[in-house]
């Protein structure tokens, strides 16, 4: 296993968050090129954002396929950090994998502007037509680059809610989906993700100088120590205390988990016959005859 | 007219072919393929005996592509499978369909050209990323199997090895190898797990108990691949009945691995560590049906 250099990090990786980067490599690179092969496809597309968790899946990508087999998507917004759009860059120059620059801003813009009468619009409402815009792009794109769309989402955000629906968290496959974000941050260090990106403090990048961790009111190692206690390992409320967590935090994170759980799910579908498709009519996604007929 | 005369020099080494195959969802016939492959490349390997993973033929995640790809016990297309086996044993993993059209999670010795052994998974997990009582129904028969090798086999599936019974039941039985075929998703890469997997290190653990316990040599084949969330682990073994572990197979990697096993290391151990000889099913049974009336509020608790 290799640790990240924890010593000049600006963050803390949790003792018992800690994994076995070698085998996590192995297992997601095999994940990836199995969904390709069973769904008849041979490429990848993401939505590189300059952030450290689109950054690390494309490393991952590149790891598993080939650089040759990814394309990188940049759609920044007018308000987007112009670092945030070099350090994609660097991301790309340093992979050499294909990438496409596209600017969201008419289309937000052209939207928001132009044919919504009169309502003040939320930085958040902006925020999650510019994700569902991305969407948008991210599967029109794959369709002339003929690859999946491989979603950059963590498992901290998965459960945090701290997505939108239908837009960052729109994906065919989510490799990164069971990795905190402390985990990310271990694993991107391990494969040579820049420094900068490593560093820098996670932002959604929704609006000018939001940060995540000031967005969520915690630090995201304890976000994840809590998470992970919580979720992974069961503790009760009381065991969590004992174990030093603070009751708002614990009162804070509960109530985001499960107001969040339709974010994790298919809508429910009204069951009105004998077979209804979720329900009880249950096919794996990869079966015989669901490869692309290429 | 002069009687055939049969030479058989008991066989000490046995080669052992560990199948670990990454099988395709519910394409019956490209795994058919892989395992008509793998027979072949092992008998030029000269295995003896050759294992392949649970479900291999049909993919574990099935849901309702589980009667799609069921098929009875003396189908032409296992009975093909045995014909090409030859005079190898193979142990191949699939959906069974019985006369009453009820769907297992099965095992079949081919030997012969011919099915000699069917056995049903018997402990279905049910908790976790696991769902196959919903789609399987549960085997009510273990029995050990005498095998053309000379050797008395015990054939069992995955989650059975979570259930003490298993093994203690084969072995008294009388098996000498305890075969468990399996799907094992891979899964806990904390960093404190020895080995990188934490489900893969609780295999090895129990196994190496199980072969010390019943002084028997275990075969573990699990497969490899992706079925939707799950990625097998593969990590296939051949361990001695003194708990040594003789062969390992990578964590991930499809492939064929040969192992050679001495069967005279089990007589050795047992005349050593007779753990066998002094088991007492009567005991057993005894205290099973203290319990079992405790359970049913026949009988009370007492001394």
């Amino acid at each position: 296993m290799t640790r990240s250099p924890t010593a000049v990090a600006p963050y803390t990786l949790p003792d018992e968050l800690l994994i076995d980067t070698s085998i996590a490599r192995q297992i997601i690179s095999e994940f990836l090129s199995a969904h390709l092969r069973q769904s008849g496809f041979d490429r990848l597309v993401l939505a590189l954002s300059g952030g450290i968790d689109s950054a690390l899946v494309a490393y991952l990508a590149a790891e598993a396929i080939g650089p040759d087999k990814l394309l990188c998507v940049l759609m920044p917004y007018r308000t987007s950090s112009p670092a945030s759009q070099a350090d994609a860059e660097e991301v790309v120059h340093r992979l050499g994998c294909q990438s496409q620059l596209i600017d969201i801003t008419p289309i937000v813009d052209g939207y928001l502007e132009g044919s919504v009468d009169g309502d003040e619009v939320s930085a958040g409402r902006r925020g999650n037509f510019a994700a569902r815009a991305r969407m948008a792009v991210l599967y029109d794109r794959s369709v002339p680059w003929a690859g999946l769309v491989v979603g950059t989402g963590n498992k901290t955000e998965a459960l945090l809610g701290y997505t939108t629906i239908f837009g960052d968290n729109a994906a065919a496959l989510m490799p990164i989906g069971d990795l905190y974000k402390s985990q990310v941050r271990q694993l991107a260090a391990d494969m040579g993700v820049p420094e900068p990106i490593l560093h820098k403090p996670p932002t959604a990048d929704l609006w000018p100088d939001q940060t995540d961790e000031r967005e969520l009111g915690m630090k995201y190692a304890d976000m994840d120590r809590l998470l992970y206690w919580m979720i992974d390992r069961r503790r009760s409320r009381d065991q969590l205390l004992a174990k030093g967590f603070e009751d708002a935090a614990i009162e804070r994170v509960q109530g985001l988990v499960a107001a969040s759980e339709f974010k994790r799910q298919m809508p429910p579908v009204a069951k009105l016959t004998t077979r209804t498709p979720g329900v009880d009519y249950l096919y794996p996604r990869r079966r015989p005859g669901s490869r692309a007929g290429r | 007219m002069a009687t055939l005369t049969i030479t058989i020099s008991r066989v000490r080494t046995l080669r052992i072919g560990l199948g670990q195959l990454a099988p395709r969802l519910g394409l019956v016939e490209e795994n058919l393929a892989a395992h008509a492959a793998a027979i072949d490349e092992a008998r030029d390997s000269a295995v003896d005996l050759l294992v392949f993973p649970e479900l291999g033929l049909t993919g574990y995640l099935l849901q309702d592509l589980n009667a799609e790809v069921a098929m009875r016990a003396d189908d032409p297309r296992l009975l093909s499978l045995a014909a090409l086996a030859a005079s190898m044993s193979v142990v191949v993993g699939f959906v069974e369909e019985s006369v009453d059209h009820q769907l297992y999670i099965a095992a079949a010795l081919l030997e012969d050209g011919r099915v000699a052994h069917v056995y049903r998974k018997s402990y279905l997990p049910n908790y976790g990323l696991f769902d196959e009582r919903r789609f399987f129904g549960t085997g009510a028969q273990l029995r050990a199997v005498d095998s053309r090798l000379g050797v008395r086999l015990g054939i069992c599936i995955c989650e059975d090895f979570w259930h003490l019974p298993v093994p203690y039941l084969l072995a008294l039985d009388g098996a000498q190898i305890l075969i468990n075929i399996a799907s094992s998703p891979g899964r806990d890469v904390a960093a404190v797990v020895e080995g990188g997997l934490g489900s893969a290190d609780s295999w090895r653990t129990l196994m190496r108990g199980y072969a010390q316990l019943t002084t028997c040599h275990i075969v573990f084949v699990n497969r490899v691949g992706v079925d939707e969330s799950l990625t097998f682990s593969g990590g296939s073994q051949v361990i001695d009945p003194s708990g040594r572990v003789v062969f390992e197979a990578p964590l991930l990697d499809e492939g064929l691995f040969v192992a050679e096993i001495d069967t005279d290391d089990i007589r050795r151990e047992r005349v050593a560590l007779p753990l066998l000889r002094d088991e007492r099913p009567e005991f057993v049974l005894r205290q099973l049906e203290r319990l079992m009336q405790e359970r049913a509020g026949v009988a009370t608790d007492q001394e």
